[in-house]
C-alpha cells in the first residue's frame, strides 16, 4: 500500500506543486499542493497525491484540488484537502468533510503568566481533568432530552449560552457565530441523536485535547494585541474537539445514502468514500442540513468545555473569570463544507467549499468576520502535537484568491498510530513531556504514544510553508505547559 | 487455520484484513479485529448478547453496515463484544454477538474507532475461503 507514488508533479515555485490533469484520465482540474521540497519526499511515499488527484474527479470542482502542507493520507479525501464545487453543476461529498464534522479549535486568552501558572499547574490540570469529561466512553455532565438535543442541533453555541454556559462575546468570535443556519434536526437520524445525547460536553479521545499553553513568540505585536495577546509568557488555553459520535453517525448515514445517489446520477468516482450528490439535489441538501446540525453540536460542545475551563481556572487561582481575563480569541472549524462566495477566473461565484483538515482563512475586510477582526483578518488556530505547541495565524487576500480562503490546520501525521505505538510507550512519552516541563493527564496511556511528537510533522515547518506561500501569516507561537488528552 | 485477521498500517487510520472459511466467519473476524483495537479481548466476558439483522445493496455495503452497527452499540450501550455468530446470505446478515458492559476496573479502553469507511473496501471469495478488507477512521 505504501509504494512510492509514481506520478509527476510540476514545480510552480518553492512552495507550490502541481499535479497536471494528464496524470489521470478523469481529473477535471489540476491538483495544487503547498509544500516545501523537503516535505515532498514523505508525501510521495504516502501516495497521498493519488488522493488529491482522485478529488479532482468530483463533478463541478473548480480551481484546483488543493492540498495543504499538513496533508496526509486519509480515506477518500486526503486530510489537509480543500475542494470547491459550483452550486449549479457541482456536488457535495460527506467524505470531503469527514466523520468528525466540525472538529475544530477554540482559543482562550488570559491575563495570567507562565510564572503564575507553573507552581499550580498540577492542581490546574487535575481540576480541568475532573471538570471536562474526556476519554473513550466518557459521558457528559449535562444530560439533554431528545427535545433539548434538537435545540442544540438547531441553535449551536447559543443554546449553551442560554443555559448560562458562556459569555455573549464568545459567539461573536466563533466561526459562523457558532450556528449554521441550514441546520434541520429532522435530517439527523435517530441513531445519530442517540449517540449525541450522552456525549454532549465531552472532549472525546484520539487526537482531541485541552492544552494550557504559554506564548513563546509574537511575530506581529499589533495583530496579536487585537486578539488580546500582548506578551511572551502569557497563558492561553486551546480546546480541540468536535461533534463526537453524532457527527460520525451523520457522516456514515450520508456516505451510504449518497453512495446510492452516485449510481442514480451516473457519477464515476475512483473511490467509494468520495460518494457525493449534486449540491442542489434532495440528498445534497439533506446532507448539508444534517451536517450543519453536527457542526452546531460541535460548537455547543466546545462552548460547554470552555465554560468548565473558565470555572476551573477561577477555582484554582481563587479569582473571578473577569480578573483572570479568560476571553475567547476565536473558534474555527477544521472539517466542514460551507456555501461561500469566491472569485473564479474573474467571476463572482457561489461555491460549496469542502475543508477536510483545513481552516478557513478569510482576509481583513471580509464581511463574514466580526468587527473586531475586520482590520487584521480572521484568526487561524493551528494546533501542533502535544510537545511542540501551536500557532495563531491570520487569513490573507492571497488565500482568498488562491485557496478559497483556506490554509493548514495542524501538524499532520507522519507515522501511523501503530507505528508510533511500536516505537514508543505511553509512559515514555509522559516522561519525555514531563522532562520538558509539560504536565500531562490522560486516562489512556497507549493513546498518548499514538499522539507523540514523533508521529507528527513539525508544525513549525507546516506553518512556515503557508506563511511563505502567503495563504496565512503567522502571528503567535505558543508552547504547551499542561495537557489533558482524551 | 491461519490468522483470523491482520491489522494494516495506515497513517491516520487502521486497516483490517480478516479471513474466514465463509463470509460469516470473515465478518466475525473483522468484528473481532475491531474490538481488539478498542480493548484487550481477553479481558472481556460473555455476559450479554445482542441480535443484529441487516440488509444492504451488496456485500461490501453489508460489511460497513455490520461494523458500524457494532460501533454504534459500543457507543450508545457501552458494550464490548468478543464473540460473533454471523450468517451472511444474499446481502443479508443475521448475527448474535456476545460481550459485556465496559467496567473501567477490568477493561482498558485503547483506541476510539469513529467509523468503518468505504475506502479501499474489499470482499473477496475463492476456493480457499473469504477475505474482507476495511479501513477504520480512528
Amino acid at each position: 500500500m505504501a509504494a512510492q507514488w509514481r506520478g509527476k508533479v510540476n514545480r510552480i515555485d518553492d512552495y507550490r506543486w502541481e499535479i497536471p490533469t494528464s496524470y489521470k484520465p478523469g481529473m477535471r482540474v489540476t491538483g495544487l499542493i503547498y509544500a516545501s521540497e523537503s516535505m515532498l519526499e514523505h508525501i510521495f511515499e504516502e501516495r497521498v497525491f493519488e488522493q488529491v488527484a482522485n478529488v479532482a474527479f468530483l463533478p463541478g470542482i473548480v480551481g484546483h484540488s488543493l492540498a495543504m502542507p499538513d496533508i496526509h493520507w486519509g480515506y477518500g479525501f486526503p486530510i489537509g484537502g480543500v475542494a470547491a464545487t459550483g452550486m449549479r453543476d457541482g456536488v457535495i461529498s460527506p467524505g470531503g468533510v469527514g466523520f468528525d464534522i466540525n472538529c475544530g479549535v477554540r482559543l482562550l486568552r488570559t491575563n495570567l503568566t507562565v510564572d503564575e501558572v507553573k507552581p499550580k499547574i498540577e492542581q490546574l490540570i487535575d481540576e480541568l481533568y475532573y471538570n471536562v469529561p474526556s476519554g473513550l466512553g466518557s459521558e457528559g455532565k449535562i444530560r439533554v432530552s431528545e427535545k433539548e438535543l434538537a435545540q442544540v442541533l438547531a441553535q449551536g453555541s447559543r443554546w449553551a449560552l442560554e443555559q448560562g454556559l458562556g459569555e455573549p462575546e464568545d459567539i461573536v468570535v466563533t466561526e459562523e457565530a457558532g450556528c449554521m443556519k441550514q441546520a434541520n434536526p429532522d435530517k439527523v437520524s435517530g441513531k445519530a441523536k442517540k449517540r449525541g445525547i450522552p456525549q454532549l460536553g465531552t472532549l472525546g479521545s484520539g487526537n482531541h485535547f485541552l492544552e494550557v499553553e504559554a506564548v513563546a513568540e509574537i511575530y506581529d505585536p499589533d495583530a496579536a494585541g487585537v486578539m488580546g495577546i500582548t506578551e511572551v509568557g502569557q497563558i492561553l488555553v486551546l480546546i480541540h474537539t468536535g461533534s463526537r459520535g453524532l457527527g460520525h453517525e451523520v457522516c456514515g448515514d450520508y456516505v451510504r445514502r449518497l453512495g446510492e445517489a452516485v449510481r442514480r446520477y451516473g457519477i464515476t468516482l475512483p473511490d467509494r468514500q468520495l460518494a457525493c450528490a449534486p449540491v442542489g439535489s434532495a440528498e445534497g441538501q439533506d446532507y448539508l442540513e444534517a451536517m450543519a446540525c453536527a457542526a452546531n453540536y460541535a460548537w455547543t460542545n466546545r462552548q460547554c468545555i470552555a465554560h468548565w475551563t473558565r470555572e476551573s481556572f477561577a477555582k484554582v487561582f481563587a479569582r473571578s473569570q473577569r480578573e483572570i481575563g479568560l476571553e475567547q480569541v476565536y473558534d474555527v472549524c477544521h472539517n466542514i463544507a460551507k456555501i461561500e462566495e469566491h472569485t473564479v477566473s474573474g467571476k463572482r461565484e457561489t461555491l460549496c467549499v469542502h475543508r477536510k483538515g483545513a481552516t478557513r482563512a478569510f482576509p481583513a475586510g471580509h464581511r463574514d468576520l466580526p468587527e473586531r477582526y475586520r482590520g487584521i483578518g480572521q484568526p487561524v488556530l493551528i494546533p501542533g502535537d502535544m510537545g511542540r505547541g501551536s500557532y495563531i495565524a491570520l487569513g490573507t487576500e492571497r488565500a482568498m484568491a488562491e485557496s478559497f480562503g483556506s490554509t493548514c490546520h495542524g501538524a499532520g501525521r507522519l507515522q501511523s498510530r501503530s507505528a508510533a505505538k511500536r516505537s514508543l510507550k505511553g509512559v515514555e512519552v509522559a516522561r519525555q513531556l514531563a522532562s520538558r516541563g509539560i504536565t500531562v493527564k490522560t486516562g489512556n496511556l497507549s493513546s498518548l504514544a499514538e499522539e507523540a511528537s514523533q508521529a507528527y510533522k513539525d508544525v513549525a515547518e507546516v506553518v512556515s510553508v503557508t506563511d511563505k506561500a502567503g495563504i496565512s501569516r503567522k502571528v503567535v507561537r505558543a508552547t504547551p505547559v499542561g495537557v489533558i488528552k482524551g | 487455520m491461519e490468522k483470523d485477521f491482520e491489522l494494516i498500517d495506515h497513517t491516520a487510520d487502521v486497516g483490517v484484513v480478516a479471513y474466514g472459511a465463509d463470509l460469516g466467519q470473515a465478518f466475525s473476524n473483522a468484528a473481532r479485529a475491531l474490538f481488539s483495537l478498542i480493548t484487550e479481548l481477553g479481558d472481556v466476558s460473555e455476559v450479554i448478547y445482542r441480535d443484529i439483522e441487516l440488509a444492504a445493496p451488496d456485500e461490501e455495503d453489508l460489511l460497513v453496515a455490520w461494523l458500524n452497527e457494532l460501533i454504534y452499540l459500543f457507543d450508545t450501550e457501552n458494550i464490548l463484544f468478543r464473540r460473533f455468530e454471523v450468517t451472511v446470505l444474499d446481502n443479508r446478515l443475521q448475527a448474535r454477538v456476545y460481550g459485556e458492559k465496559v467496567d473501567s476496573s477490568r477493561h482498558q479502553l485503547k483506541t476510539g474507532v469513529k467509523a468503518a469507511t468505504y475506502h479501499m473496501l474489499g470482499v473477496s471469495k475463492d476456493d480457499s475461503g473469504c477475505s474482507v478488507r476495511v479501513i477504520f477512521d480512528i
